[in-house]
């Protein structure tokens, strides 16, 4: 930021007839403020590393949620969840969830999540 | 596995075999059972129940052994680059009064996206592994058993991987986390979409395991560059993670705010310090408080930073702290050792219960500088967030360079750190969840379309495939080892012959290290005696000397330097001569038996011996000599010729005599005890008196050879003497 000299005493005019409790709800109110908008992404956006941790709790190691992850990644078939990914698979394959999962890191099933994502 | 033996050490192999089986004890964090304690004959208000096995501060030896504990949860930070030598630290430090471990991780670990596997030797930290942490975890385990104490478990969900390492730490009982996505974007330039979309997951799992969280903002007071000066931000940083965090999910409770007093002597400590610490809290009462100490001021003498954490406890003590952490005093030199963690945590502990109850005595100042600085720095924090909505939000501040700006808010010097919004490492990385995303697991944040299977399982998605690995942990994938070249057994098998064998070698953080350290003064500069002092090492036959620290007692007279260098040799503890141990009974004991059956003993320095130090330390109550407890004695004087013990405890009737002796070079102390016994038999009462020796060269051995009933060494107090004059007594009494 630009440098400022602090102008603290003409900035908190409006401060100044808030008893200490008000202050502090204000406080909390502009903090709500600020990270409301933050919480709202976290609840519609992903990554790769929240893909691999469902695949870790759906009992995939470190090694195999990664190359899972990556794969689907280059196929952009991580906006449909990683998880949902290997479920689907296991519906079509008729298979058990990790077995559907060691396929995809195996580069199989692509086609089928693709197709049937589409 | 078998439970730990306070006399037994602990076997590091046994703790790794059969970890892929190893489930750890519970979930979630634990606090002091804290209130009102009576140890010995004091009343603890601020206390928690005693430990079962402990260390208790030097000074308990005059008051009982007793070790009262504080209320606050007290942490160790333990991470030396090698796991398996941090867990016998981790079981000295729970000895000391630390129920919470927490575990730094080694650089770099941040920026990996991934988890990483097997036992990988750490910088500056350890590679947190699952490996690892279930090793730990398991010692952990047995050690809160031994102590009688749960102890808290805690590292990072940081860095690019956080959601997998909340995962992780779930899975394998982690009680404790770090995580605010606020670190990662200032100081490990993550980019900070990704760190708050990640951040979102993370601490949705933490909430779901019940794992305490303890944010960055301190970090802060470490970066600026004058620390007290981004007070105001600080509660700015600390109220948009616990915010977030209690929006996400995570208990009030559970959520810690870090906070260290910025300041530092030779500043005015309290003055900058407490009202800061009075604001923080008055806002953030719900939350809990991790008072942390000061690090930005510390340099490489430790007891500069042992004065300043002194301080930073009266802070504690004058508000509150659920968590006080310790920062070890070498930590402005190494990485910490073994020795200094303990003293971190008998530094806390000491003072905590000296500070007992003092705001039941004494009260802050309720009109006055204190309350109008502390409504200051929250009025700076208020206007501080009013710009950052102003300028858009949370992004558009941080790219503008907001934080860590050295101006106290609302000043500017226009020194921030900066990031974009696009920038840092992981930009571009976050994905936009389609309509139809699903993720069949348990603790999972945000839009979740489970409905589009089963609208009822919406509020348990893990139903879908029939559990995750938190309901069931034996879906949890194992992985022991990934590099053959760098992993535990390795180390191991180096550092073998240390290991339950006669041998041991002096060591700071690792078995076997070898490194010891030499504290020298010389009559010079600081520039000619730092070099004096290795040279100095060198002769002494170290090797890797280093001047760890050095201080000006003048610039011309003198300079003291402390050097640490390695040893090249083992010690074989079979060609140790161990001194004899002489048993004591309790002091209560030794009251009752004196206060029934009145003693006096007749002491002195035998033969041409001038030394009296060592026998009036022993008898004296100034001491703790044996007149403390109620035991008469008389006191011939130095020199005192043989039979004079023995005629003078005819004539007083006393029930023991204490001869005092030097080493000489014709054996005379020998001669003297032998004397001494030959006069008794003379004069026909040996049987009636209890005969003992003492002195710096007197071993019970020689002492016992010479007819003496006992013989006391260096190192002797008046319990030894007075027990054993006891027991003896009450031997030939019952005959």
């Amino acid at each position: 930021m630009k440098e400022r000299k602090d102008d603290y005493q003409q900035r908190r005019k409006h401060l100044e007839g808030m008893s200490d409790a008000e202050l502090k709800k204000y406080f909390f109110e502009l903090s709500e403020k600020v990270v409301d908008p933050l919480v709202e992404m976290g609840k519609n956006y992903t990554s790769k590393s929240i893909e691999r941790s469902v695949l870790l709790r759906m009992g995939f190691s470190s090694i195999e949620a990664k190359s899972i992850v990556d794969l689907l990644g280059e196929n952009d078939l991580l906006r449909k969840g990683a998880g949902h990914c290997v479920y689907k698979l296991s519906n079509i394959k008729n298979v058990s969830i990790r077995d559907a999962g060691m396929l995809i890191s195996d580069g199989k099933g692509i086609d089928e999540l693709k197709e049937v994502f589409s | 596995m078998d439970k730990l033996k306070p006399n037994e050490k602990l076997d590091i192999r046994n703790i790794l075999s059969d970890l892929e089986n190893y489930r750890p004890e519970q979930r979630g964090w634990t606090w002091r059972d804290k209130g009102e304690v009576k140890v010995g004959p004091f009343d603890f208000k601020q206390a928690s129940p005693s430990l079962k096995n402990y260390v208790p501060l030097q000074s308990a030896a005059f008051l009982g052994g007793i070790d009262p504990q504080p209320d606050s949860v007290v942490t160790a930070e333990i991470a030396s680059g090698r796991f398996e030598d941090d867990i016998r630290r981790m079981r000295m430090a729970a000895y000391h009064g630390a129920d919470h471990i927490m575990v730094i991780r080694t650089a770099g670990q941040s920026h990996f996206d991934g988890l990483l596997e097997g036992t990988p030797q750490g910088v500056g930290g350890i590679p947190i592994t699952r490996k690892q942490i279930r090793a730990q975890r398991k010692a952990l385990d047995l050690i809160e058993e031994e102590v009688g104490r749960k102890i808290n478990y805690h590292s990072y969900v940081s860095g690019v991987a956080g959601p997998e390492i909340a995962v992780l730490f779930t899975e394998e009982g982690v009680n404790g986390a770090h995580q605010d996505p606020q670190y990662n974007v200032l100081y490990r330039n993550i980019n900070m979409v990704r760190s708050f979309v990640d951040a979102a997951e993370s601490k949705k799992v933490m909430a779901y395991a019940n794992i305490a969280q303890i944010d960055g903002a301190h970090n802060a007071n470490a970066t600026a560059r004058d620390a007290w000066k981004v007070m105001p931000e600080i509660l700015v940083q600390h109220s948009i993670n616990s915010v977030f965090s209690e929006k996400v999910g995570i208990k009030p409770e559970n959520i810690a705010l870090s906070t260290v007093p910025p300041a530092a002597p030779p500043s005015p400590d309290l003055k900058l310090n407490l009202p800061y610490a009075i604001a923080l809290r008055e806002f953030f009462d719900k939350y809990k408080m991790r008072a942390q100490m000061n690090t930005k001021y510390m340099d490489s003498s430790t007891r500069e930073a042992t004065v300043t954490h002194v301080l930073n406890l009266l802070i504690s003590r004058l508000t509150s702290a659920d968590i006080q952490s310790t920062i070890t005093p070498d930590e402005g030199r190494n990485v910490p050792w073994h020795i200094f963690n303990v003293e971190a945590l008998d530094t806390t502990k000491q003072a905590m219960m000296g500070m007992d109850d003092l705001l039941g005595m004494v009260g802050i100042k309720d009109s006055g500088y204190v309350q109008d600085k502390k409504r200051e720095i929250q009025e700076r924090s208020v206007l501080m967030l009013e710009e950052i909505l102003e300028l858009g939000g949370y992004y558009e501040a941080v790219e503008a360079g907001m934080f860590v700006d050295s101006g106290e808010y609302p000043e500017r010097n226009g020194d921030g750190i900066k990031r974009g919004i696009d920038g840092g490492i992981g930009a571009g990385a976050i994905i936009k969840r389609d309509e139809d995303y699903m993720a069949p697991v348990t603790a999972h944040f945000g839009y979740n379309n489970i409905a589009q299977y089963d609208d009822k399982l919406a509020s348990d998605p893990q139903k879908l495939i029939g559990g995750t690995t938190f309901e069931n942990p034996d879906m949890i994938q194992y992985i022991d080892e990934l590099d053959e070249s760098d992993n535990v057994y390795l180390r191991l098998d180096e550092t073998e012959k240390y290991r339950n064998t006669n041998i041991i070698k002096p060591e700071v953080e690792w078995l076997g290290d070898g490194v010891v350290t030499v504290d020298l003064f010389f009559p010079t500069s600081k520039k000619i005696a730092v070099e004096a002092a290795i040279k100095t090492g060198e002769n002494m036959n170290l090797t890797d000397v280093e001047a760890i620290h050095s201080e000006i007692l003048h610039p011309t007279e003198g300079t003291r330097v402390q050097i640490k260098g390695r040893v090249n040799f083992d010690i074989d503890i079979n060609t140790l001569e161990l001194p004899e141990e002489i048993e004591t009974i309790s002091e209560d004991e030794i009251f009752e038996y004196v206060k029934k059956n009145p003693l006096h003993v007749i002491a002195g320095t035998g033969g041409e011996d001038e030394h009296s130090v060592g026998i009036r330390e022993v008898l004296d109550i100034k001491h703790g000599g044996i007149e403390k407890y109620g035991i008469n004695y008389t006191y011939l004087g130095t020199s005192v010729p043989i039979e004079k013990f023995i005629d003078a405890a005819i004539e007083m009737d006393a029930d023991a005599v204490m001869l005092s002796t030097i080493i000489s070079h014709d054996n005379t102390h020998y001669k003297n005890m032998q004397k001494l016994h030959d006069y008794a038999v003379e004069k026909g009462v040996r049987d009636k008196l209890v005969l003992v020796a003492g002195g710096t060269q007197v071993t019970p051995e020689i002492a016992r050879k010479n007819n003496m009933d006992q013989g006391f060494g260096r190192g002797t107090k008046g319990l030894h003497v007075a027990s054993f004059i006891v027991e003896k007594h009450k031997e030939r009494n019952n005959k």
